[in-house]
């Protein structure tokens, strides 16, 4: 071997080489594979969605979008929908980021520890093969012990009862706080009311086990208190008036039974 | 070209007699994150296996180029190339997978088996060698990572490959799990005892006394 390697054009030779030749693979790759993560990542959300609408046809994901669910914004101050932006391609985890379309919470209103939250919303409704409205799906989230856990809840149209929950993103320890994912837990939640007589939120998750025939409470997760809680705050957040309070307000109302 | 006993040597001997867990202690970090269900463990292996192969060969076919002063960061660069490519790979057709990997796979930069293989052998050896020398230490250190995900995934959640074998009583059976299995530091008693195992088999890796 000569020296040549070790002078100074030398070294920059290589270096320059090696980066170039590294930087076409990588940048092959990602631009290669983009368009199948995107739809990889879109068809994720949209099967947890269905896995919480309770869907059940022979149709694929996307017919079922097309034909039973339709997506809608939601004016979190005002509880109204809104038309003017499009809710198939808003992202709220991008927008609850954007200071002009979010607003930051106080510590006061900050229960689920989420800092920030977008001004609107997307909820999807669910109707059966009819177009009768089913079901109203609500995206909720909140930090846990170590993770901002990501849920889906259906409620009934009277916009009181749950239906069902499914968590879909959430970075729990596996097999305690990890355990919301566990289809017998999130079974619990079914036939829940969210508000009390009152119209307050009254999700609660308890240590150890609920009171039989309780409507607010939920059994909280043996190991996981501080992911129970988180729960328990995402809820309160949600249904508060920083959160879906106003839009559950007007459902409560009848407001989609009209319309 | 080497010979043929040479390169069975190669690629046998990282698995159990100069195991990159259990003996040269590397890349212990990834073995306590990834390892709390067996499909985990298998992914991570086949990614890391993947890496040190291809980074051992093509470091090993430039490695006459490389110039002395900067040998660590070519490495560096090829490494992470190769790591940003299993990453996209994964993300584009195991997605589910990927989500649960998550900042792991791209944590294999740092595991210190791919770098430690590259200068320890690939800067020495021809390429195909080094392929092999990157394939038994992929093996070696998945040897360790698939006991210890089984293990804990058994014991831990009752379940292996995510198929329940031991019903939980949280779901009705009657197996109470063993939630520390779950947690980081159950690997590092795990490993341990793997340690343990290989130097009683073979007390020639046993350290002489200082």
């Amino acid at each position: 071997m000569s020296n040549k390697k070790e002078t100074f054009g030398g070294t920059m030779l290589v270096v320059l080489a090696v980066c170039l030749v590294c930087s076409i693979i990588v940048a092959g790759a990602a631009v290669g594979l983009r368009p199948l993560q995107i739809a990889n990542k879109a068809l994720d959300k949209q099967q947890n969605i269905l896995a919480v609408a309770g869907l059940e046809t022979e149709k694929s994901i996307k017919e079922i979008f097309n034909s039973n669910i339709e997506t809608k914004l939601v004016d979190l101050a005002t509880g109204e929908f809104v038309t003017d932006v499009d809710a198939t391609h808003y992202d709220q985890r991008l927008a609850a980021r954007d200071p002009t379309q979010s607003i930051k919470l106080t510590n006061d209103q900050n229960i689920a520890k989420i800092g920030r939250r977008a001004n609107l919303a997307t909820v999807y409704l669910v109707s059966d093969d009819d177009g009768q409205l089913q079901r109203i799906i609500l995206p909720i989230h909140g930090a846990g012990l170590w993770s901002t856990m990501y849920a889906f809840v259906a409620i009934k149209t009277d916009g009181n009862t749950i239906i069902s929950l499914t968590y879909y993103d959430q970075g729990e320890t596996p097999g305690l706080g990890g355990e919301i994912e566990n289809p017998r837990w999130r079974a619990l939640f079914q036939g829940k009311e969210l508000f009390d007589a009152n119209g307050k939120p009254a999700i609660k998750v308890v240590k150890g086990q609920a009171p039989a025939n309780s409507k607010h409470e939920i059994d909280g997760l043996s190991g996981a208190t501080l992911t129970s809680v988180g729960v328990e705050h995402t809820f309160t957040f949600w249904l508060g008036k920083q959160g879906f309070g106003p839009f559950l307000t007007k459902v409560r109302e009848g407001a989609l039974n009209n319309g | 070209m080497a010979k043929s006993s040479e390169l069975r040597e190669i690629l046998t001997s990282p698995v159990v007699s100069n195991n990159p867990i259990a003996l040269q202690i590397l890349g212990v970090c990834s073995a306590l994150a990834v390892t709390t269900t067996l499909e985990n463990a298998v992914v991570m292996t086949l990614a890391v296996l993947f890496v040190t192969a291809f980074s051992n060969m093509f470091i090993s076919m430039i490695r006459n180029y490389i110039p002395n002063s900067v040998r660590i960061i070519v490495q560096m660069a090829i490494i992470a190339s190769l790591v940003i490519v299993v990453d996209q790979v994964l993300k584009a057709y195991a997605y589910g997978l990927s989500k649960q990997l998550s900042v792991y796979i791209g944590l294999i930069i740092t595991n210190c088996i791919v770098m430690g293989r590259a200068e320890a052998f690939a800067m020495k050896n021809k390429p195909f060698p080094s392929f092999m020398d990157g394939v038994g230490n992929g093996l070696g250190y998945g040897f360790i990572l698939v006991i210890v995900g089984g293990i804990r995934e058994l014991f831990g959640a009752g379940a292996l490959f995510g198929i329940e074998i031991l019903p939980l009583t949280s779901n009705g059976g009657w197996y109470q799990s063993n939630g520390l299995l779950l947690l980081p530091p159950s690997a590092f008693f795990i490993i341990g005892g793997i340690i343990w195992v290989i130097r009683i088999v073979r007390p020639d890796q046993v350290e002489p006394k200082e």
